[in-house]
């Protein structure tokens, strides 16, 4: 969206860009859902970004159920694997994609990224150094 | 009655008192229960299952109804209170009344984002970041950084003059009044204005920032000024549809109320102008 404005961002945080990182991203392509999307395992400003297809439905780490609990009847059990998940320093960031196959997360939920790598980039930028929270949904 | 103000309208009691208000639902722990529901349903709405308080049609019935059980527990408080909402079409610098330190604080330092002035700031020790996305639990904010304009009155009324209320699919794909005034598409209003107050307001746990209501209670006007606009259009869908909220089928989390219930405002609050 504004890597301009993450890259601003990013001077005041932490050292220059890792060099896996900053030839990594022009050429990244997106895929069709489940399929076509590479994994990246890299070093964004200090943070480990990973990003890999999953294998399907039940693999997304455990907070498919979690979601129904407590909005009432009629949403329990539904899993949202997007069939890619993402870690940043091995804690998984909730990512969800859109209709037209750009992705958000939990983190930059109002912007939309074209490829996961992207959003963990974004993420990292975001978080300035600071630890994601574990994924657990309570009641509403 | 209630009567929903512009911000840049209200005296210097009316902002005390509605932050007044803001620190007791946030001390009583009430306030926190709005965060988590949000994020809920910010992390389950999606654009190929169920989902209902964003990226669907029911994105602005839910968040009316969101924000007048939130009204109402302020008046439990402070029953003269009702939420402002702010215009960002006019009021689009960081040195617009709404951020001074006597209402919402500024924007963030550089860096960390650390809001430092104001009631909402980490120092006053009122207003603890408890529902979060990551560690850290102070306000944070990075004005007019991720985006660099607000939305303009030109592109409000382009999105305005649109007929159709929603379209299939259903959701941020759909060419329709309400997918570009949530800004999913088009001008991309509402979103851009999360991104533009930067911080929390660009996660799911947005609410925690104060400016969340001043914010959804503009977009919801701008909903009641497109229904002006549009007598003869409707809500829509009016028949079940998968996986979205049709017009009289109920929204979670209530489960009491429906689209339908909530076209009409005026029961609830009306608006200065």
């Amino acid at each position: 969206m504004s890597a301009g404005t993450f890259a601003g961002l990013a001077v005041a945080a932490t050292a220059a860009v890792n060099a896996t990182a900053a030839k990594a991203a022009p050429s990244e392509r997106q895929g069709s859902q489940g399929s076509g999307l590479e994994a990246f395992d890299e070093v964004y400003q200090g943070r480990r970004i990973q990003g890999a297809p999953t294998r399907g439905a039940g693999s997304h780490g455990g907070h498919g159920g979690g979601h129904g609990s407590g909005h009432g009847g009629g949403h329990g059990g539904q899993a949202h694997d997007f069939g890619y998940a993402v870690h940043l320093d091995g804690d998984e960031l909730h990512i969800m994609r859109n209709a037209d196959g750009t992705w958000i997360s939990v983190v930059n939920h109002y912007e939309t990224f074209a490829t996961p790598r992207q959003l963990a980039r974004a993420a990292v930028t975001e978080l300035h150094g600071a630890d994601l929270v574990p994924l657990v949904l309570t009641s509403a | 009655m209630t009567v929903r103000k512009n911000q840049s309208a209200l005296t210097r009691t009316e902002k005390r008192r509605f932050v007044d208000a803001l620190l007791e639902l946030k001390r009583s722990g009430r306030y926190d229960e709005f965060v988590t529901t949000h994020n809920g349903f910010i992390m389950s709405d999606t654009d190929q299952g169920e989902r209902v308080g964003h990226r669907s049609p029911s994105f602005l019935p839910w968040h009316r109804r969101f924000l007048i059980d939130f009204e109402r527990q302020l008046q439990e408080v402070d029953p003269e209170v009702a939420l402002p909402y702010w215009d960002w079409t006019v009021d689009r610098t960081p040195s617009a009344s709404l951020w001074a330190d006597d209402f919402l604080g500024g924007s963030g330092r550089p860096g960390d984002g650390k809001v430092m002035s104001g009631r909402f700031a980490e120092a006053s020790g009122a207003w603890e970041i408890n529902i979060r996305v990551d560690q850290r639990p102070y306000l944070r904010r990075a004005l007019g950084t991720g985006a660099r304009q607000l939305p303009t009155r030109a592109e409000v009324d382009a999105v305005l003059a649109m007929p159709v209320y929603d379209a299939s699919p259903w959701n941020s794909a759909s060419t329709s009044f309400r997918n570009h005034l949530e800004g999913w598409r088009g001008a991309n209003l509402h979103n851009r204005v999360h991104v533009w107050v930067g911080g929390q307001m660009t996660t799911g746990v947005s609410p925690n920032d104060p400016v969340f209501w001043l914010h959804h209670a503009f977009v919801d006007k701008l909903w009641a000024d497109w229904q002006a606009r549009h007598p003869d259009s409707g809500y829509l869908p009016t028949t079940r549809t998968r996986n979205v909220v049709s017009l009289h089928d109920t929204m979670r989390p209530w489960n009491d109320v429906t689209p339908a219930d909530m076209l009409d405002h005026t029961p609830y609050y009306t608006f200065d102008a």
